[in-house]
């Protein structure tokens, strides 16, 4: 089985968000890059599939040169190979393009996206990936299966979950649960010594237009101090979220 | 020209995200002078979508989508896209929406906007502001195709009453086998429950609690709210509570009108995630809890004596007003 999985190069949550140039760039200034956490329990469940079942995982980004320190790190966790697509990223669907190339070229089986990624919280890379591709599909995977052609899927659904099959080839939409936080994989120092020397290709990236931008960004305004209330006065309470915030 | 909503049910009746949808719907179709359709999937009752501005329903009646797929609902809803030369197509924040929404853009060719948290800024180009960064900033994006896709946010825009004469018609689109690729093996739902998606008011306990058998107390302050129950990710990797009710950011988002949070210290990865509800309430014995810098409402002291006697208030107060 070759899998291939997608990883999107991300600010660490406990990141400083802020804006450049008349608030239409990122800042970066400062900022410590990790591989996207959804991206990450697809990743660690990947790594079960080749040491369990003998598959081979890839690793893609699509991103500068700057980026390959978080492929090098999958490398490390133990993903076989990786591949960076050399273009920065403007929008999912322009990413979901360049994935489909890659998918094509390389004949896998298995293809394994975060749902999300933690930045632009824009939920679309998989399955436009498997739209472009005609793959079947599954979003919000908490658990998946492989036995010969078929997977086993289950994914989160609105108050419960749904277990599923489908042949592959597949694409899925990961998240936690795939693998739980505990198993997530540390790249151990054997690890960083031999991601050294795995093949990470460069590809210059296919024609594709773009289909949207962020053109302009902006932080959510100065918030107002909490009102504290007396744990011997919750009528307060009661009344403030009935008179003033009126929810109850 | 019309624009297109999918107005999403559940057990052949309408989600109240699908009466928010046409809400915005109709506000963006007001200012652009044209109408809206909306497309519904096994859903006989459909009259209720006139109280929010639809003009018309296509309806599509299909045992075969008796279970959500999403490669045939998407099918469905970019073939209904192009039957009425709909540029703009709206959808809901439902994790069945979000899983369709994407097939739906490449179907169009689309550029697609998910979390999209208020009317278009501009109309050419078409800019609409989204939420980003885990709800620490916002995004003005710019959608530069023909078509556009648009998934709204949760409680972002509210239901507005805006009468209209609804039309009905039945619409039969050709599916393919294809679109039912993906057989579904079994299902477990929790019956009865409000689920964290739909509910309007959150009650989601923390490792102040103690331990699970706690959690009696916190059941009963949701009952009277009429909340459904969540828990933070420490609570459910200790197992004391099911991985569904983990909110945070790699656990599910809240956008509710209200949510309480009773014994959560407010790491910033949770408050990411219940970030976008409007007003948060937060009990917590730790004076310097992080969580109290973004709440609303909060309350210093030990949640095992304000819960219940919150509870027994709040009973109080509801029968009062009822």
């Amino acid at each position: 089985m070759k899998i291939l999985v997608c990883i999107s190069h991300v600010p660490d949550t406990t990141s400083k968000i802020n804006f450049i140039n008349g608030d239409t760039e990122f800042d970066t200034n400062g900022v410590q890059y990790v591989i996207n956490p959804n991206d990450e329990f697809g990743l660690t469940r990947a790594i079960w599939f080749q040491e369990q079942q003998g598959a081979n995982v890839t690793v893609v980004n699509i991103g500068g040169a700057d980026t390959e320190p978080t492929l090098r790190k999958a490398l490390a966790i133990g993903a076989n190979d990786a591949i960076r697509v050399n273009a920065t990223p403007t929008d999912g669907f322009y990413v979901a393009k360049q994935l489909a190339e890659v998918v094509k070229n390389g004949n896998y089986d298995l293809i394994i996206c975060g749902k999300e990624s933690l930045d632009y919280n824009g939920g679309m890379v998989p399955g436009m990936l498997a739209g472009l591709l005609n793959y079947n599909f599954v979003n919000s995977c908490i658990d998946i299966k492989v036995d010969g052609n078929t997977a086993k899927v289950t994914r989160e659904i609105d108050g419960g979950k749904e277990t599923v099959s489908a042949s592959l080839p597949l694409v899925i939409g990961g998240q936690k649960g795939l693998v739980e936080e505990k198993d997530l994989r540390i790249p151990n120092m054997r690890g960083i010594m031999t991601a050294r020397t795995k093949p990470l290709t460069n590809i210059e990236p296919t024609t594709a237009s773009i289909a949207s931008k962020a053109v302009k960004f902006e932080k959510p305004a100065p918030k107002s101090a909490v009102k504290l209330i007396s744990s011997d006065n919750l009528d307060e309470l009661i009344n403030l979220l009935h008179n003033e915030a009126k929810v109850i | 020209m019309s624009l297109l909503i999918y107005a999403e049910s559940s057990e052949g009746k309408f989600k109240k995200v699908a009466f928010e949808l046409a809400s915005y719907a109709k506000k963006v179709a007001e200012s652009l002078g044209t109408t809206v359709t909306a497309v519904t999937v096994n859903n006989n009752n459909v009259s209720d979508l006139s109280k929010y501005g639809v003009d018309k329903v296509l309806k599509v009646t299909n045992d075969k989508l008796s279970n959500f797929s999403a490669k045939a609902y998407a099918d469905l809803i970019v073939k209904a896209a192009q039957k009425e030369n709909s540029k703009i197509v709206l959808l809901s924040s439902t994790t069945d929406s979000l899983y369709l929404a994407p097939l739906v853009a490449v179907g169009l060719d689309a550029g697609f906007a998910s979390n999209v948290i208020g009317l278009p800024v501009n109309m050419s180009p078409f800019q609409v502001k989204r939420s980003a960064f885990s709800n620490k900033a916002f995004n003005i994006t710019e959608i530069e195709t023909d078509t556009k896709v648009l998934a709204l946010a949760k409680n972002s825009f509210g239901i507005v009453e805006n009468q209209s004469s609804l039309s009905e018609e039945n619409f039969e689109p050709t599916l393919n086998d294809a679109d039912f690729n993906i057989k579904i093996e079994s299902v477990e739902k929790g019956s009865g429950k409000v689920t964290i998606a739909d509910a309007d008011v959150v009650v989601s306990g923390g490792r102040g609690l103690k331990g699970p058998e706690n959690w009696g107390m916190l059941e009963e302050l949701a009952s009277v709210l009429g909340a459904a129950t969540a828990c933070s990710k420490p609570v459910s990797d200790l197992g004391w509570r099911p991985h569904s009710e983990h909110v945070g950011q790699t656990g599910k988002p809240v956008a509710t009108n209200l949510y309480v949070a009773v014994g959560i210290s407010g790491a910033i990865q949770h408050i990411a995630g219940i970030n976008s509800s409007k007003v948060k309430v937060v009990i917590n014995s730790d004076p310097e809890a992080p969580f109290f810098k973004v709440a609303d409402y909060g309350v210093v002291g030990d949640a095992f004596e304000i819960v219940p006697k919150l509870t027994q208030k709040l009973k109080e107060f509801k029968a009062a007003n009822s």
